[in-house]
C-alpha cells in the first residue's frame, strides 16, 4: 500500500499546538462565561482557582498567537521566498473560490440522492470554513482578548464601553469556536461514516492511495498527470505515532463531547424549565 | 438606710415562711412566685450589699413579651431555693434553654467568639440587644429591635459605622418610613454575625443587595466582576467594593464612591492607570436595553445571529450528511 505526504511535520505539530492550546482556552474560559452554573465554579477551583485559571488562559492565548503567526510566517515565506502563488488561488489554496460553491451545492445534493458525490481537490469547501474561521476567530477573540488583558493600555486610544462590547463577543465567539469544534469540526473530520471513528491524517501526516483517490480524486489525478504524485510518496509513520494519535484523539474528542454536553444542558435546562412549570 | 431595714424585713419574713413550709410532711418545696421575688425586687430603690440596683419593673415586667413567665423560669437556679435573701451571684441566665437554635446561631457568630472565646467584655450577649426584663417582641415599635431602632441598638457600640450609615441613602429612607430600606441586621444578619472581611460573608452579601437591587444584581452577574464573584472569588469587585458598604450615596451625589468625579479614584484602586476613558466602562452593562448602549446591543443581536447561522446550515449540513454516510455505508456492504 502506497502512502502519500499530506500534511508535513511543521503543520502537524502546529495542529497539535493549535488543539492543546484551544481546550486549555476553552476550559479555562468557559466557568467564566457560565459563571452562575453549579459546574462553573466547580471547574475554576479544580483548575486551582480563578487566578491560575486566568493565568493558564493567558498562557494558552500566547502559544495559539505563535501558532498562528508560525503558520503566517510559513505562507508569508512561500509567497516572498518560493514564489509559490498557489497558495493564494487554485486547487492547492485556502482561499474561497467559485468552485467550493459548486462543490458544496453538488455535496448537499448527494446527500439528499439527487446527484453523484462532488469530486473534491486537495482542501474541501467545509476545510476552508474550518480554517477561514480560525483567522476570523483570531481576529474576533484574540483582539477582544488582549483589549480586556491590558484595559488600561487600550482605554488610551478606546472608550471604556468598547469593552463591554469585546466582553460580549469575545464569550459569544469563543461559545460558537467552541461549539463548532467539538461538534461540527468534529463530525466533518472524525465522526462521519466515512471516517469513524476517526481521521488520523492529521497526526501521521500520510494518506493512502485509496483513500486519496476515493476522497479527493480531483488532486489524485491533477498530481499523476503533473508527475508529482510519486515526489509525495512517504514511507509509514514511526510505530509510535499511529497509537499516540489514537490516544490523543480519543480524549481530545472525549473532552470535546463533554464540554458539548455541558453547554447544551446548561443553556436547555433553563429552557425546559420554564416550559414545564411556568415562573408565575 | 431605709432600704436595708425593708429587704432585712421581707428576708426575715420570707425565711421564717420558708421555714414553716419545711415543717409541713413531706411537701416538695414550692418555687418562689414573681410576688415574692418582688417582694424585694418590686422595690425601686433596692439595691446590692455593693450598692447595684436589683429593682425589677413589674408593670414593665408583665407588659414584655415574657410577662406571663414566672421569674424563676429564667433564674432557674432560684426555683428550689428555700432560704432568703439568695446569694448575690446566680447562675447566668440561659436564653438558650428556650431559644436553642437562636442560641447555637449566636454560638457560631463573631461576637460569642469575641466574648467568650477572646474575653472581650464588651461584646453583647443576648441581653445587650434585646434588654433583661422589658424584652419586647421586635414587632412591637418601641423594642431596641424593631426595624427602626436597630441602627440605634447597634451603634451603642459600632458609634463610627452609625454615624456613616446615618449619613447613607439607606438611613435616610429608613427614616422617611421605608420599610424596605436596609439595617444592620440584613446585611449583617441579626444572630450569625461574620467578621465582614471572610470570602463567606463577602459572597454572600451581593444576594442581600440585590433581594431589593434587582436590575443591578443580574446586569453586575452578567458582566466581568459578577462573573468572577459568582464563581465563588472576591479577588474582584463587588457591589460594597464600588458603592462602599455603609455610606452609600446615589450615584448623583457628590460624595458617592461612583459619582462622575470620583469614579477615576474608585476604579484605580484596582485597576492602576484607570483613566477618564476608562471608567467608561459600565459593571452594569445590559445587552438588551438599546438606549444603555446601542452598540452592545446590536453587537450582541448579531453574535445570535451569527451563532444561529453557523449552527443552523452547519448542523444541517450535518445531518443530511450523516444519514447519507450512513446510507451510502450500507449500501457498500451489501
Amino acid at each position: 500500500m502506497t502512502l502519500y505526504r499530506r500534511f508535513d511535520a511543521f503543520d502537524r505539530w502546529l495542529h497539535v499546538a493549535l488543539m492543546v492550546s484551544f481546550i486549555g482556552l476553552g476550559v479555562t474560559g468557559l466557568p467564566l462565561l457560565f459563571s452562575q452554573s453549579g459546574w462553573a465554579s466547580v471547574l475554576a477551583h479544580a483548575l486551582g482557582g480563578f487566578h491560575i485559571a486566568g493565568l493558564l488562559h493567558r498562557t494558552s492565548a500566547l502559544v495559539l498567537i505563535a501558532v498562528f503567526a508560525a503558520h503566517l510566517a510559513r505562507v508569508g515565506k512561500r509567497l516572498v521566498v518560493d514564489r509559490d502563488f498557489g497558495v493564494l488561488w487554485g486547487p492547492s489554496s485556502m482561499t474561497p473560490q467559485p468552485r467550493d460553491v459548486i462543490d458544496l451545492i453538488n455535496h448537499v445534493k448527494w446527500f439528499l440522492g439527487r446527484g453523484p458525490r462532488p469530486r473534491f481537490d486537495r482542501y474541501t469547501y467545509w476545510e476552508k470554513f474550518d480554517y477561514m474561521a480560525v483567522f476570523w476567530g483570531m481576529g474576533i477573540i484574540g483582539g477582544s482578548g488582549l483589549m480586556l488583558w491590558f484595559p488600561t493600555v487600550f482605554a488610551r486610544v478606546l472608550p471604556g464601553w468598547v469593552f463591554n462590547v469585546a466582553s460580549l463577543i469575545h464569550g459569544e465567539e469563543a461559545l460558537l469556536a467552541v461549539g463548532f469544534i467539538f461538534t461540527i469540526h468534529f463530525f466533518n473530520t472524525h465522526m462521519r461514516p466515512e471516517k469513524f471513528p476517526m481521521d488520523p491524517v492529521i497526526f501521521t501526516g500520510r494518506v493512502s492511495e485509496e483513500e486519496l483517490r476515493e476522497e479527493r480524486p480531483d488532486e489524485y489525478e491533477r498530481l499523476r498527470a503533473g508527475g508529482r504524485l510519486e515526489q509525495l510518496a512517504v514511507g509509514p509513520a514511526p510505530a509510535w505515532v499511529l497509537p499516540a494519535a489514537r490516544v490523543v484523539a480519543a480524549v481530545v474528542l472525549a473532552i470535546g463531547f463533554v464540554v458539548v454536553a455541558i453547554i447544551v444542558v446548561t443553556l436547555v435546562t433553563p429552557i425546559v424549565l420554564t416550559l414545564v412549570a411556568p415562573i408565575p | 438606710m431605709w432600704n436595708r431595714f425593708v429587704l432585712t424585713l421581707a428576708a426575715v419574713g420570707l425565711v421564717s415562711t420558708a421555714a414553716a413550709a419545711g415543717q409541713a410532711p413531706q411537701a416538695a418545696p414550692k418555687p418562689p412566685a414573681n410576688e415574692d421575688c418582688l417582694a424585694c425586687h418590686g422595690d425601686a430603690d433596692a439595691k446590692r450589699a455593693d450598692g447595684r440596683t436589683i429593682a425589677v419593673d413589674a408593670k414593665r415586667f408583665e407588659g414584655s413579651t415574657h410577662g406571663p413567665m414566672a421569674c424563676v423560669d429564667c433564674h432557674a437556679d432560684l426555683a428550689k431555693l428555700t432560704e432568703f435573701p439568695h446569694p448575690d451571684t446566680l447562675a447566668k441566665v440561659a436564653c438558650a434553654s428556650c431559644h436553642d437554635d437562636i442560641g447555637s446561631k449566636y454560638r457560631d457568630s463573631i461576637h460569642a467568639w469575641a466574648k467568650e472565646k477572646a474575653g472581650l467584655n464588651v461584646a453583647p450577649s443576648c441581653t445587650d440587644c434585646h434588654g433583661r426584663h422589658d424584652i419586647a417582641k421586635k414587632t412591637d415599635p418601641a423594642s431596641r429591635v424593631a426595624r427602626p431602632n436597630i441602627p440605634t441598638t447597634c451603634g451603642r457600640c459600632h458609634e463610627g459605622i452609625k454615624q456613616k450609615y446615618d449619613a447613607g441613602i439607606h438611613a435616610i429612607a429608613l427614616k422617611r418610613g421605608d420599610s424596605r430600606a436596609p439595617v444592620c441586621a440584613d446585611c449583617h444578619t441579626a444572630h450569625s454575625i461574620q467578621r465582614a472581611d471572610t470570602d463567606a460573608w463577602r459572597l454572600s452579601v451581593t444576594a442581600e443587595c440585590g433581594s431589593c437591587h434587582i436590575e443591578s444584581a443580574r446586569t453586575f452577574l452578567d458582566t466581568f466582576h459578577g462573573q468572577v464573584t459568582a464563581l465563588g472569588y472576591t479577588r474582584v469587585a463587588a457591589c460594597a467594593d464600588c458603592h462602599g458598604a455603609h455610606d452609600i450615596f446615589p450615584k448623583s451625589d457628590a460624595r458617592s464612591t461612583v459619582s462622575p468625579a470620583r469614579l477615576v479614584t474608585t476604579c484605580g484602586r484596582c485597576h492602576a492607570g484607570a483613566s477618564a476613558s476608562f471608567v467608561q466602562y459600565d459593571p452594569h452593562a445590559n445587552r438588551t436595553d438599546k438606549a444603555l448602549n446601542s452598540t452592545l446591543y446590536y453587537a450582541a443581536k448579531f453574535m445570535n445571529l451569527l451563532l444561529l447561522g453557523v449552527f443552523g446550515f452547519f448542523g444541517l449540513h450535518t445531518v443530511l450528511w450523516l444519514s447519507r454516510g450512513l446510507k451510502a455505508r450500507s449500501e457498500a456492504r451489501r
